[in-house]
């Protein structure tokens, strides 16, 4: 107590430099339903960059076999499929070679199933950061949902391989792949907003969502042709998103039969409403989740 | 508004009991407790009935019709014992949690601070985590980029750089965190209690980053316990108190008042009128003190010396056999130990009415760095009777001087851990074959 220094400023505060136009933030409870705030999320955007970077960068470390990983799973899961459903369940494929039918469509799914696995889990895995620091949490799953992309240019490299072993060559279709990339992005994304902000309150949904995506699997034409699905059963089927996902790679890649376009339209709104909800969610119960986590 | 950088008004928080530990972890209860809700929703509690506990029962106010305002290049301390609101009030600056009520302005780049170290990732080099911390704590890449070395130099840890933070010793890590957070140039800067770490020449290294932080006319918020640093740093100090602003001055004044106010933990805790002093029928509680090996009230300790801690009581009903003892907890809550009067002269024999006083020896080199909270208690034996058991009624903290050699620390320079330090007896020898 006796060290007292004076440390204030020997001249007045208003002669130090500052810049004009400070930015004021107002903090008060919320209010409304839509409070989006793109422009603070955009503004933190290299944090988003830092934290897929941070994320693709731990992945594989301490592995034998660091990014073969990325290949090993789509790879052996297409093993498996060819073995237990073509082989012995005898499962059409439309004409096509059933190990390259199957990655064709275990490429998307792959990617699928590991962004909602990790975006899903993304805010109760970040809990400090939450409890020590502000940004946009949206920035959480919206980097679990970016950084599987990582691991989709190495396997798609593999499928391009098989390709070119069965002699198939991509047409101009190709180009539009990026599009069906986009679509199952978002599916998990929308996904995503809902179960992170569930988790974090309940954690019944990291149990589920194991679960959530094995059933999604069965629901989506990854092992199975959709001419396989009973005529009846085609409309529901189609609000799938991931079936349209599916079709569309195995239409841009192997040329298959083209997804109809109508049903596309209704998976592509499908998605845009799931997203704007689970955005409008999240945002909301994003203010309690320091309280709550 | 040109000199202001924080207004706050009326700023309230309300948390709900328990709710850390018995928050629906699951779907069941959640919807077993949806019914309950309903009725809740329905009676919000409104600004007139802001009681500590709200009469609704499983709520309280964190922070209760908090104002103030901080003029632009102020630094203030922010002071309270565990519980008063201070980290509800940061936390709320620092956008982290919403209030329930009021608002804040804040006018300016805020950069908080409430961990050091927040998002390091241990498999990650320390290059990549002064990268990814620096982002997490708002600054662009670019900035990072361009103070690098600067932050490189001043945590001392160029050699290591290409390591991850897993293999550092605590010491380096709490540096690494430091010196990032360090070059974190916001115009408002909000500090949660981050100096208690790190060993005492780094401290001062950072304690004196602070002071030019202050003098380059930023403002800061800060939190601390540690009295010395709140008046060495901060022009003025804001005194909470159960969620409310108790008192707002120079922080000499308020630290003073703080600690002879009963409110903080001071090495001296007395009841003058015999009234008021804590007990029952047979003894009452008159005061406590931390003593020095001189003789002498001492509020901080070295390490390596003893520290006497008396207690002073009032027999008042004579014939009982009376225990006496005192518990030692740390600054995190650890219950460090417990001290029972085990001296022969009054052990177990019925004391006659008057006036005691038992002090307890604690050796030196036997608690850790930190501050330690000291309670008391007096109970009857046969029958059992508590009279008195208070917890956290005087504090002391005991540090390390560096430069002496006499503690358990031996020539390790980084944090050490731990709830006692004790110094042991160590040999070690050359074996002459080994293979």
């Amino acid at each position: 107590m006796s060290t007292k220094t004076n440390i204030s400023p020997p001249f007045p505060s208003s002669l130090i430099e500052r810049p004009v136009h400070a930015p004021i933030h107002v903090v008060q409870p919320s209010k409304g339903l839509f409070r989006l705030d793109l422009p603070a999320t955009w503004h933190y955007r290299e944090l988003l960059y830092f934290l897929v970077w941070r994320d693709i960068k731990v992945r594989y470390k301490q592995t034998v076999l660091g990014m073969g990983w990325a290949i090993i799973q789509p790879l052996m899961m297409m093993v498996v499929f060819t073995l237990v459903f073509s082989m012995f369940a005898k499962v059409p494929s439309d004409g096509l070679p059933y190990p390259i039918f199957a990655y064709a469509a275990l490429l998307p799914w792959t990617y699928f199933s590991e962004a909602v696995s990790r975006s899903s889990g993304s805010v109760i895995n970040d809990a400090n950061l939450i409890e020590k620091i502000y940004f946009p949490r949206v920035l959480m799953p919206v980097a679990g949902v970016l950084t599987p992309l990582a691991d989709f240019v190495p396997a798609f490299g593999i499928l391009l391989g098989m390709m070119a072993w069965y002699g198939l060559s991509p047409s101009w279709n190709v180009f539009v792949l990026p599009a069906f990339l986009i679509l199952a992005l978002l599916t998990a994304l929308s996904v995503s907003l809902w179960l992170s902000a569930l988790n974090v309150r309940y954690r019944d949904v990291k149990h589920t969502v194991p679960f959530l995506v094995q059933l999604w699997l069965y629901a989506s034409p990854v092992v199975y042709p959709v001419s396989l699905v009973p005529e009846r059963w085609r409309v529901v089927y189609s609000l799938n998103p991931m079936a349209g996902v599916i079709e569309g790679f195995r239409w841009a890649l192997l040329g298959k039969e083209g997804p109809d376009f109508m049903v596309m339209v209704v998976n592509a709104s499908m998605v845009l409403v799931l997203l704007m909800g689970g955005l409008i969610y999240f945002r909301r119960m994003e203010r309690t989740f320091a309280d709550v986590i | 508004m040109g000199d202001l950088a924080i207004r706050v008004e009326d700023l309230s928080k309300l948390y709900r009991i328990g709710l850390a530990a018995s928050r629906h972890d699951t779907l069941r209860d959640a919807i077993a407790d949806f019914g309950s809700k309903i009725s809740r929703f329905a009676r919000r509690p409104t600004a007139s009935k802001l009681t500590t506990r709200n009469s609704s029962s499983d709520t309280f106010w964190a922070l209760k019709e908090v104002s103030f305002e901080v003029k632009r290049g102020q630094v203030v301390g922010i002071i309270g014992r565990n519980g008063a609101g201070k980290s509800t009030l940061l936390k709320i600056l620092a956008r982290i949690t919403e209030p329930t009520r009021g608002r804040a302005e804040i006018h300016g780049r805020v950069g908080s601070l409430l961990e050091v170290g927040t998002g390091f990732h241990p498999e990650l080099t320390g290059r990549d985590n002064i990268y990814l911390n620096g982002a997490i704590l708002g600054m662009k890449k670019v900035e990072i980029r361009r103070k690098f070395d600067e932050i490189v130099a001043f945590a001392d840890l160029e050699r290591f750089l290409d390591t991850p933070v897993k293999r550092y010793s605590s010491g380096m890590y709490v540096r690494l965190a430091f010196a990032v957070a360090a070059h974190l140039e916001p115009e408002i800067l909000i500090v949660d209690e981050v100096l208690a770490v790190g060993d005492g020449s780094f401290q001062k290294k950072c304690l004196r980053k602070m002071e030019d932080v202050g003098k380059q006319g930023r403002t800061v918020l800060f939190v601390s316990h540690s009295m010395p640093a709140i008046t060495r740093l901060c022009e003025r100090a804001i005194l909470l108190d159960k969620g409310s602003v108790l008192q707002d001055g120079p922080s000499d004044l308020v630290a003073s008042s703080y600690l002879t106010s009963g409110l903080g933990t001071a090495a001296v805790r007395e009841w003058v009128d015999p009234e008021k002093a804590p007990g029952g029928e047979v003894a009452r509680l008159r005061a406590v003190r931390v003593k020095g090996q001189d003789g002498k009230t001492a509020e901080t300790i070295d390490i390596g010396e003893p520290v006497f801690v008396e207690m002073e009581y009032d027999v008042i009903k004579p014939g009982y056999k009376l225990l006496a003892h005192l518990q030692f907890y740390n600054e995190v809550g650890v219950h460090a130990f417990s001290a029972h009067d085990v001296d022969p002269s009054w052990r177990r024999r019925p004391r006659p009415v008057g006036r005691y006083t038992s002090t307890v020896q604690v050796p030196g080199n036997l608690l850790s760095e930190g501050t330690m909270f000291v309670g008391a208690g007096l109970e009857t034996l046969d029958p059992v009777m508590v009279e008195v058991y208070l917890l956290d009624l005087v504090a002391f903290h005991v540090t390390e001087n560096l430069s002496s050699s006499h503690s358990a620390r031996g020539d390790y320079a980084g944090k050490m851990g731990g709830v006692v330090r004790p110094l042991l007896k160590w040999s070690t020898k050359l074996n002459p074959q080994s293979d």
